[in-house]
């Protein structure tokens, strides 16, 4: 297969030519000879010249993806006699994903088998390290799904320190601010909410579980579903260990372990890597709008105490972005004995600039005078980031298929307007245990097929006060799309959901895949940021490091890609490779082929933070995100 | 001849994790953070295991001094293959001053209560550098010490050890009982796998107390205070000799 393929815009009809290409020095030569020819035909301007001169290498670029999903090992030599069967075992339940969803889950099943007297085995598999350690959210919970859980929350010592006291929202200009008065009714109204650090949460919420006799499995990632003959999810097989780099056996490699279960819940959280397949299989988004997304940017500073004011939520809207790309910021004052704040940026990834850096955005803001001056004289301890979901009600999938169900944010339950998706998730955790739970302990199987099928899960949960939340707000960030932007959508906000709480018969659409909205390069204009000054705003190498994420080096990469040719082929020469800017961790990078001209994609999977973000926006949706060794990514410490 | 091996843990915090002067600089930031075994004590752990698949050692136990979350990490060792645990539970100002003197005390006294052959840590613990508990416990017990063990083979007569030195490889050969600590290149650990955590759930940890094996704890260390290393200045490019005479002179190094 040829690596110098052109799909560029008017050259579509050279790719003929090219793909037939065989893998070899002359082919290449050949190659750059057929699209010379054309292009000296076409009098290509200095643009095109620069982009095929960076296109066509004239060594074919080094193979990028080793993963067996995309080399299977089935037919590869180097693992030939290599023992591949799996220790198995088998559990009543098991949940992938030990977040809000599936640690709600969890505990809500254990506490029904220990209310009924009965047996129950419920295995939990999270790839962090330990719970909490990949949790990262704003956050202001509403506490409205923990007290249905734990009516004695407080007594039982939840880390819910810090009651909100002050509710501030500005729509900000380059150098000042206009403040919105948050009047009763509209969703950003925080009254009654908590400010937490949701790791710190979900590792409390880890330890009620294990009390309750969840056996917990931090450190162990789900890599694969398994299935019945008669096509229902049987479980799922944690990863593999001790593959190399470059997809060979190593001396220690052992094989993941599967764990069977009567139903399996996938708690993936914002755009899993399961649940992608699952909605292949099981055909799951047919009936839906495709999800759409953004990318929240975290940090914990921490500040002068005279700047501190415990309990106080700041959010604003406008600059630095402009009124088409949504987005906007969070600032929390946290109240857990010393001058804690959190504080983070979002940007909606359907944004359509290739040149935007939402990373870059999120430094530039902090120097918003506002923003600016609280920071001051503080100490940044902290960065993360992660994708979340934007969809809302239209995007909700199928949410159950025989052998399993979705919960929490995989499906996506995230309350837009308000940026709250925690109270939802744990809600649908526990909705889940209570719709399987007579059916894993009846004596009889009432099931069609081997893995149990639930469907009255959706049913209950279009009944709660879930599905009553999401269809008030449904409109509100399609609203968005129209030629005022942002401040439409502050308009149609007012109209129709502060005064009508969203009962108007219509349901607006989402614009299509974040993916397909980016414009090629050539249309859109390069932003220039400044400089970051190393006080306020930071460079990404030293963000990265913060976030104390780290994978076995020796392993293949994660981050896979369908086709190796086509970053440099089509994300580069249309896109200008803007997987280097919507990476938070600097993955992705284009660097200069060894020998010859021409660029070739690095991935330094090492720095990669599970955020998500490339597998939602990569324009080509060649980049399918899988799980690494478990254990590795963030060591977040209470985002 | 026991044929029991005892192996020291020690859980630290994770090495990829960017660590954080406490604001009173009475210490590091732990609560929270990602801890995970000391790296060199899984390559010593593996060593053990390693000998008792030989056949050359019957038992492998492994040790931790620590608070409760030290028995994750004795889980881990389970896990890896050895045969029980044992945690001697340090917690809260004791923990804060535990180091190499009072581990290798406990050290000597549980090798004698346990009977033990051979002793195997890491060669250092990756917070403190300290490079002293191997050594310490060996002349605790008057055992021979076989340090930076790259290699390691039980014969007849002794122990063969290959140690890693400043100016190359050293071999020596000691007998036994002894005390061996391990470095980077002995071997490379084996991952913790999950159905051996869950088989690890099933093995024992015993609970011991230093007061117990008649260890003191009091430390004769006191830390006056912690900082982070000072920042790094930027530096600066001259172009000839003469230029950085004049700096250097400027500067008044010169």
């Amino acid at each position: 297969m040829c690596q110098t393929e052109a799909a560029v815009g008017g050259l579509s009809h050279v790719t003929a030519l090219v793909l037939t290409c065989t893998s070899s020095l002359s082919a290449a030569h050949r190659c750059i000879r057929a699209l010379t020819a054309v292009q000296a035909e076409r009098g290509a301007p200095q643009l095109y010249t620069a982009v095929t001169r960076r296109t066509c290498s004239s060594v074919t670029a080094p193979r990028i993806t080793t993963h067996y999903t995309i080399r299977p090992r089935d037919k590869d030599p180097r693992w030939e006699g290599v023992e591949m069967e799996r220790f198995a075992d088998q559990a009543d339940v098991v949940i992938v994903g030990g977040g809000p969803a599936g640690l709600s889950a969890a505990i809500r099943l254990k506490q029904l088998a220990n209310e009924h007297q009965k047996e129950l085995r419920v295995c939990l598999v999270e790839k962090a390290p330990q719970m909490g350690a990949h949790t990262l959210s704003g956050a202001c919970l509403e506490p409205s799904a923990l007290t249905e859980l734990f009516p004695d929350w407080k007594e039982r010592g939840a880390p819910l320190n810090t009651p909100v006291t002050e509710d501030v929202f500005n729509i900000f200009t380059k150098n000042h601010r206009i403040p919105v008065p948050i009047l009763p009714g509209l969703p950003m109204q925080n009254h009654g909410n908590y400010l937490v650090r949701l790791g710190n949460f979900v590792r409390w919420l880890g330890e009620q579980a294990e009390e309750l006799g969840v056996e917990l499995y931090p450190g162990y990632a789900a890599a694969e579903v398994l299935f019945h003959e008669d096509g229902s999810v049987k479980g799922v097989a944690t990863n593999d260990v001790g593959i190399a780099k470059d997809g060979s056996p190593k001396d220690v490699f052992e094989r993941g372990m599967e764990l069977h279960a009567k139903v399996t819940l996938f708690g993936e959280g914002c755009h899993g890597h399961l649940a992608k397949q699952l909605y292949k299989q099981f055909n799951l988004r047919e009936n839906c709008e495709p999800q759409t997304y953004a990318i929240g940017l975290k940090e914990l500073w921490m500040i002068d105490e005279k700047k501190w004011k415990p309990g106080r939520t700041e959010h604003s809207v406008g600059w630095p972005l402009d009124r088409h790309t949504y987005g906007g910021s969070f600032l929390y004052h946290l109240n857990e004995g010393e001058p804690l704040v959190a504080l983070g940026f979002v940007v909606g990834l359907d944004y359509t600039n290739p040149y935007l850096s939402p990373f870059r955005e999120f430094q530039r803001w902090k120097h918003h005078p506002f923003v600016a001056a609280t920071l001051e004289g503080g100490q940044r301890i902290a960065y993360g980031a992660r994708a979340l979901n934007e969809g809302g009600f239209q995007s909700i999938p199928k949410l159950t298929f025989p052998g399993g169900l979705l919960i929490g944010c995989s499906p996506g339950f995230m309350n837009v307007p308000k940026i709250k998706g925690t109270h939802t998730a744990m809600k649908s955790g526990i909705l889940a245990a209570e719709a399987i739970f007579p059916k894993v302990t009846a004596e009889e199987a009432d099931s069609e097929t081997a893995g149990l099928h639930v469907p009255e899960y959706a049913e209950s949960l279009k009944s709660s006060w879930v599905w009553k939340e999401l269809h008030s707000v449904r409109n509100i960030r399609p609203s968005f799309h129209n030629p005022l932007g942002l401040y439409g959508g502050m308009i149609y906000t007012g109209i129709f959901y502060w005064i009508l709480r969203g009962k108007e018969p219509w349901t607006l659409k989402h614009r299509g895949l974040d993916a397909h909205q980016l414009k090629p390069a050539k249309e859109c204009t390069p932003i220039e940021y400044p400089k970051p000054d190393g006080k306020i705003s930071f460079d990404l190498l030293s963000s990265v490091a913060l976030s104390g994420t780290n994978h076995e080096g020796d392993q293949p990469p994660h981050l896979t890609l369908k086709d190796d040719s086509v970053p440099v082929a089509r994300n580069l020469a249309v896109y200008d490779g803007p997987e280097q800017r919507f990476c938070p961790a600097g993955v992705y990078e284009y660097v200069p082929v060894e020998t010859g001209d021409g660029m070739r994609l690095q991935i330094n999977a090492q720095n990669c933070v599970h955020c998500k973000t490339c597998d939602i926006k990569d324009p080509s949706q060649n980049i399918n995100w899988v799980v690494p060794e478990g254990g590795g990514g963030p060591a977040y410490n209470g985002m | 001849m026991s044929g029991r091996v005892l192996v020291g843990v020690k859980r630290v915090i994770d090495y990829a994790v960017k660590i954080r002067v406490k604001p009173d600089h009475s210490g590091v930031v732990t609560d929270g953070v990602k801890h995970s075994m000391n790296p060199f004590c899984e390559i010593a752990v593996e060593e053990a295991v390693k000998l008792k698949e030989k056949k050359l050692m019957k038992e492998v136990v492994v040790v931790s001094c620590g608070p409760q979350q030290s028995q994750e990490t004795i889980r881990t060792a389970l896990a890896m293959g050895a045969d029980r645990g044992i945690h001697v539970e340090v917690s809260g100002k004791d923990y804060e001053t535990l180091g190499p003197l009072q581990v290798s005390k406990i050290l000597a006294a549980l090798a004698k209560k346990e009977d033990a052959q051979l002793i195997i840590l890491g060669k250092q613990a990756i917070d403190d550098d300290c490079n002293q508990t191997g050594q310490m416990t060996a002349a605790l017990l008057d055992w021979p010490q076989g340090t930076f063990a790259s290699e390691v083979s039980l014969e007849k007569d002794g122990i063969k050890v290959v140690r890693e030195i400043d100016g190359g490889l050293e071999t020596i050969k000691i007998s036994t009982p002894a005390v061996l600590t391990a470095d980077l290149r002995l071997n490379t650990p084996r991952y913790a796998t999950l159905p051996n955590i869950m088989k690890a759930k099933k093995k024992k940890i015993a609970n011991v107390k230093p007061a117990d094996l008649g260890v003191d704890l009091t430390s004769r260390l006191e830390v006056l205070r912690v900082d982070e290393p000072p920042q790094r200045q930027a530096g600066m490019k001259v172009e000839t000799v003469d230029d950085l005479v004049s700096k250097l002179k400027d500067a008044g190094k010169v």
